[in-house]
């Protein structure tokens, strides 16, 4: 066993799991399983990318790398655009679309079927866009610097991890500690009730799709960077992001983010011992194994 | 004639997908379960007949070299028994999950296809399955008539046998489950096991559909059965008409057509190296109209027909 997989692990459950928190949220608030959320990472990866072009041309110097990394500072503004125009993407989806059968009452799983339609004609309206053709942050070459145990990370791989943390830090501080985060909760135990009591369910349902528009940007940024962007990187994470989020019990960030950690130290374990090609069947058989023991996820209660 | 050989080859691929559509009216039409893995289901079908029935290989085990029908009946029981295993995992749980499941069944099968080379002859797939009617492949014409009739009876066999069922009292059951799960449950029925066993016939169904077609075509491999397929059979049923077994073919046919055309016209109009790029609008307007399908029509073209029992005649008819 290389105990490279643990680096590899981490760096990959990180996406994944900042990617889950968006998923995690909308199904415990707006409660439908989200299949567009893989394509806010990759829409977010490329409008991040269009924003970085845009700032380039205006200013050059801002596609210098920054050491030790290997992007310059033109990325982190174009991530603050990219974050707005995914936000935007996903509160524009939720007026022309999920908010229209919500309001006029629809089934659950209309909404779902709805969100399948809409990422299947996303995905295909990047393809569309930016052809099929992967595209890269930077051409930069990185070293990866040793970190003793026969491990190894380079610059950017350890920003990703210490990024996500950061984030899921904040975020979590944010949803226990303040009175929007507390409204967010009341709407997800039950909705009528908390409109009854005051709270602004319009407000909270928007708060919830920029913070998981937001983190969905991100997390596909950092995928985009750390491995490639293409029109299919959501749709291929779109499995270990509901399995993290399932996981780690629906509804809670510090469970999604652990989930993630862990799909992806499995999937990081899987690859060095069945071989790379299985890789995508790790979400799937801890999908099944969660459904069979433990439903509710790690930090789920019953009955959600 | 070669016109008509062409709408025989047509007709006969559209209604294949007409049979996973009659599936899929089973489990969401007739009982609301949301299964994202159709792909999954038909793949299998198509693999397991494929595996039974093609002459013997040296690369890959399987190659039995049975008659056709047995590779047919095999797949409904592999269909059948995934399904059943899928509903036994999750159909008491939430409705979402179910979805979610069956997305990931569709995408492990998917890397079965690809990399079990010594069962699924992986990327490169499996060719020389029989084709019903192989005697008259040298006319295309009478080949492609045939077949079709062939097809056009299973098509009819299962849409009667659906049409039977659904008057009959369990149809009614999965309807009242459908509608009022409590008030079902109040009257004595067990909405868990008849969910499990209309997602069962459904897969079953769907996995036949997958057979049919692969030996039609003759030849399988891995890219058949992407995600794209699950979503095109949404589209069917959703434009068709979900709950109606006359709404689920009428579907298919017309998707299918509206699918070929597009392909068609795509490749008129744009230059070689523009194509690829094309195709995606084709699954951009198609994920468009069912999402406006789903907010102004949501019944489709044909709409369910309310019955309560065949023995009822006219009366019932909900006005």
């Amino acid at each position: 066993m290389n105990p490279q997989a643990i680096i590899d692990g981490l760096i990959s459950g990180s996406t994944i799991g900042l990617g889950a928190i968006g998923l995690t949220l909308t199904y415990s608030i707006l409660r439908f399983a989200n299949f567009t959320h893989g394509d806010f990472l990759a829409w977010g990866a490329y409008l991040t990318l269009t924003v970085a072009g845009v700032l380039g041309g205006l200013a050059a110097g801002l596609g210098a790398p920054v050491y030790p990394f290997s992007f310059g500072w033109g990325l982190p503004l174009a991530v603050l655009g990219g974050v707005a125009l995914t936000v935007a993407l996903a509160l524009g989806l939720d007026r022309i679309l999920f908010g229209r059968l919500r309001a006029r009452g629809a089934d659950t799983i209309i909404i779902v079927m709805a969100s399948f339609g809409a990422s299947m004609a996303l995905r295909s309206l990047l393809e569309f866009i930016f052809t099929a053709k992967p595209a890269y942050f930077t051409k930069a070459l990185q070293i990866a610097n040793p970190l003793g145990l026969g491990m190894r990370a380079t610059p950017d791989q350890l920003l990703v991890i210490g990024l996500t943390l950061l984030l899921v830090l904040v975020l979590h501080l944010v949803v226990t500690r303040s009175a929007t985060g507390r409204a967010m909760r009341a709407v997800s135990e039950n909705p009528a009730l908390a409109g009854v009591y005051g709270i602004d369910v319009g407000k909270v349902v928007r708060v919830t799709w920029i913070i998981g528009a937001g983190m969905a940007c991100i997390a596909g940024v950092m995928a985009g960077l750390l491995v490639q962007i293409r029109p299919y990187m959501g749709f291929d994470l779109l499995l270990p992001l509901f399995a993290a989020a399932i996981l780690g019990g629906i509804g809670s960030i510090p469970g999604a983010m652990l989930g993630g950690l862990i799909i992806g130290l499995a999937e990081a374990f899987a690859v060095q011992i069945v071989g790379a090609e299985w890789r995508a069947a790790v979400s799937f058989v801890i999908l099944v194994l969660v459904l069979m023991l433990r439903p509710q996820g790690i930090f789920g209660q019953r009955g959600a | 004639m070669e016109l008509l050989a062409y709408a025989a080859f047509f007709l006969t691929i559209a209604l294949t997908y007409a049979i996973m559509c009659l599936g899929l009216n089973v489990q969401w039409g007739q009982t609301g379960l949301f299964n994202v893995g159709i792909a999954g289901f038909v793949g299998l079908g198509a693999y397991v007949s494929a595996a039974l029935t093609t002459p013997d290989a040296a690369e890959r085990i399987g190659g039995f070299g049975l008659p056709i029908a047995a590779g047919w009946l095999a797949a409904m029981i592999a269909g059948g028994v995934l399904a059943l295993l899928v509903g036994l995992l999750t159909l008491r749980m939430r409705s979402d999950y179910l979805a979610i499941t069956t997305f990931g069944i569709a995408v492990a099968l998917q890397l079965v296809f690809q990399n079990a080379e010594s069962l699924t002859g992986g990327a490169f797939g499996m060719a020389f399955i029989p084709r019903p009617f192989a005697g008259l492949q040298g006319q295309s014409f009478a080949f492609n008539l045939v077949n079709l009739a062939l097809t056009v009876a299973v098509v009819a066999v299962v849409y009667l046998l659906l049409e039977h069922l659904l008057r009959s009292p369990w149809g009614r059951a999965l309807r009242a489950v459908r509608e009022d799960e409590v008030a079902a449950q109040a009257l004595g029925k067990n909405p868990v096991l008849l969910r499990i066993q209309a997602f069962a016939l459904g897969g079953a169904i769907m996995a036949l559909a997958g057979a049919v077609q692969a030996h039609f075509i003759g030849f399988i491999a891995p890219g058949n059965y992407l995600p794209m397929m699950t979503f095109q059979v949404w589209a069917m049923l959703i434009v068709g008409g979900s709950g109606n077994n006359r709404g689920a073919v009428l579907g298919a046919v017309l998707v299918w057509a509206i699918w070929a055309l597009s392909g068609a016209l795509i490749s008129e109009v744009f230059p070689a190296d523009q194509q690829a790029r094309a195709a995606s609008l084709q699954i951009v307007v198609i994920g468009v109209m069912l999402c406006l399908i789903l907010l102004w029509r949501p019944q489709g073209i044909l709409p369910e027909v309310r019955s309560v029992s065949r023995h009822l005649g006219r009366r019932n008819k909900d006005t």
